[in-house]
């Protein structure tokens, strides 16, 4: 799924430019999963609004409405009415979404309220990890159902580099609340980032292939990889003719 | 040039290897900043004691002088430069766009690294290329210089670079059992030589380099081992604690450790002087012991901003004076 986190409070406020009636638009699918902007986290992301605004001698008229998908059209149609009411949305979808709604209601101010993150799957209540970075060229056949692209900090397609060790990433990974980083005051009383241990992908790679006696699949040289599926080549589109209406009369 | 007597690129350190001769390479840190009488400096202490030595390509992602230009200072000096080029800051393009450059003002060594992440350094926010990896990077160096054509295939237009091509590898880094795998799929890729991550634990690189000489890597590359000396107890201990790839043994910490036993902690001065004595005696004693492990043939010294260290443990462990080649 796609997995995003909210902005923090302050930031959303900022980019609402003066707005006096707001629409907080969740997403019912993939965010409302996550627990990042589905129906609930619409209506507290309104309250927190109206209160901030309030608080702060502004007070802005915040209403919220949530439909299935904000990345079709037809689920965006049924929103008309409130969105066209107000000066301004904050969509809680995906940056699909966010696009999709400042694309269908051109006259209306639309600004995101999640930061979209990855694409990944929640390894427990609470926590999810990024898996996929749709390179358009998928090599989890060559390695074992594990992606180096997404979860490799170096994208390395010939690993482990000399980093592994113990089974982790000679790397951090930075902890961030709402985008952004933890601190904590380190014993000279200065204030460096809360970090956690990230796992090499190559280890898990080489452990799964060689339970799997296929190890054979690492052994050769994967070539140098063609990134122009991947967002190296623009913006991407697919077509299938076998899908397309065609224009009747 | 591209056909002098079967040599791939001519250099010193790949004649010094063809010759038989036991190789020695050192390592140069550019600065972080223009100043390039610093670089002049450091190749004073190295010049006639290693065959080639190592410049480094934005080391632990920290901004310093580029290793082409690095590594032209090295040539006007009269040393050997082994350009180090990471997959972290370039893409295809610069890297060959470089590589064209480099042989062209005479670098004639090549050394092919993922790179440090950039997390590591002092520009953590920024955007890492990694669009090629390590073995990529090796194989586009072959071919470059044996099928004369670039990465895309396109045939070179005239002079095509002729690299003596290196790899690093990391003996102990994990998982150990797939490390000599990995320097043959490195030889296979494209690398001549190699050099190692510090070795300080003997036994575990004698381990290794069987299962090398098994595959028979060793007759496909030059291995080069890493070494270091320890310029005291707290640098053993960071090394055995937080550095990836690097084991040191509880006695090379007792060794270090009793260097200074007898003198009190305020002369800290003094306390110094006898741990870094020790670290280069120790250094040499290690560099003597590897060189009777098969398929060892030569060390790489890292001595890193201590270069001069580097004549007294290659003329203690009796690598002086170079062979001429």
């Amino acid at each position: 799924m796609i997995v995003g986190e909210q902005k923090p409070l302050e930031e959303i406020t900022a980019s609402l430019g003066g707005a006096r009636r707001v629409v907080v638009a969740g997403c019912g699918t993939c965010v409302t999963v996550c627990l990042a902007g589905g129906e609930k986290e619409a209506q507290l992301l309104a309250s927190a609004l109206r209160m901030a605004t309030a608080l702060a001698g502004a007070p802005v008229a915040v209403s919220d409405v949530t439909v299935q998908r904000q990345c079709e059209w037809e689920y965006l149609d049924a929103i008309r009415d409130p969105v066209k009411a107000a000066d301004a949305v904050v969509s809680l979808a995906c940056g699909i979404g966010v696009q999709a709604m400042a694309r269908h209601f051109a006259d209306t101010w639309v600004v995101p309220g999640l930061n979209t993150t990855f694409l990944g799957l929640p390894e427990q209540q609470g926590i999810w990890t990024e898996q996929c970075q749709c390179c358009g060229n998928c090599m989890l056949a060559q390695t074992g159902g594990i992606c180096p692209i997404a979860r490799c900090s170096k994208q390395v397609q010939n690993g482990p580099c000399g980093g592994s060790e113990n089974g982790l990433c000679e790397i951090k990974r930075v902890v961030r609340d709402h985008g952004v980083p933890v601190t904590r005051t380190d014993a000279r009383g200065k204030q460096v980032p809360v970090t956690e241990d990230v796992e090499c992908a190559w280890h898990l790679i080489h452990e799964r292939l060689k339970a799997k006696g296929r190890l054979d699949l690492i052994t050769g040289l994967m070539p140098a990889k063609d990134w122009s599926t991947s967002r190296d080549g623009g913006p991407r589109r697919i077509v299938r003719e076998d899908l397309l209406l065609l224009d009747e009369g | 040039m591209s056909t002098s007597n079967g040599f791939k690129s001519g250099s010193t350190l790949e004649r010094m290897l063809r010759a038989g001769h036991f190789a020695v390479t050192g390592e140069l840190g550019p600065p972080q900043s223009c100043d390039s009488h610093h670089i002049r400096e450091k190749c004073g202490h190295l010049k006639g004691v290693v065959d080639g030595v190592n410049v480094t390509d934005n080391q632990t992602a920290v901004v310093r002088m580029s290793s082409l230009g690095a590594s032209v200072i090295a040539v006007q000096e009269g040393l050997e430069p082994v350009m180090q080029m990471t997959c972290r800051d370039r893409n295809r393009l610069a890297m060959q766009a470089d590589y064209l450059a480099a042989y062209a003002l005479g670098v004639r060594n090549m050394l092919a690294l993922t790179g440090d992440h950039q997390s590591f350094g002092n520009h953590p926010t920024a955007k890492n290329v990694h669009d090629l990896d390590s073995l990529q990077q090796l194989r586009m160096l072959k071919e470059l210089r044996d099928e004369k054509r670039f990465q895309c295939g396109d045939p070179v237009k005239g002079q095509e670079p002729r690299f003596f091509v290196g790899a690093a590898a990391a003996p102990e880094a994990h998982p150990v059992e797939w490390r000599p795998q990995r320097l043959a799929k490195k030889a296979a890729a494209g690398a001549d030589f190699v050099q190692t991550q510090l070795v300080y634990n003997v036994p575990a690189f004698k381990k290794y380099m069987e299962e090398v000489r098994r595959l028979g890597v060793h007759e496909e590359l030059s291995v080069l081992v890493g070494v270091g000396p320890l310029k005291g107890p707290a640098m053993a201990r960071h090394m055995r604690d937080h550095v990836p790839g690097i084991t040191v043994p509880e006695h090379v910490i007792e060794r270090i450790e009793g260097a200074a036993a007898g003198i009190p902690p305020e002369e800290k001065a003094e306390r110094q002087k006898a741990w870094k004595a020790e670290g280069i005696r120790m250094c040499i004693e290690l560099i003597q012991e590897l060189r009777e492990i098969e398929g060892v043939a030569g060390v790489h010294v890292m001595a890193i901003e201590w270069e001069e260290a580097v004549e007294p443990i290659v003329r203690g462990a009796g690598l002086l004076p170079r062979p001429g080649v």
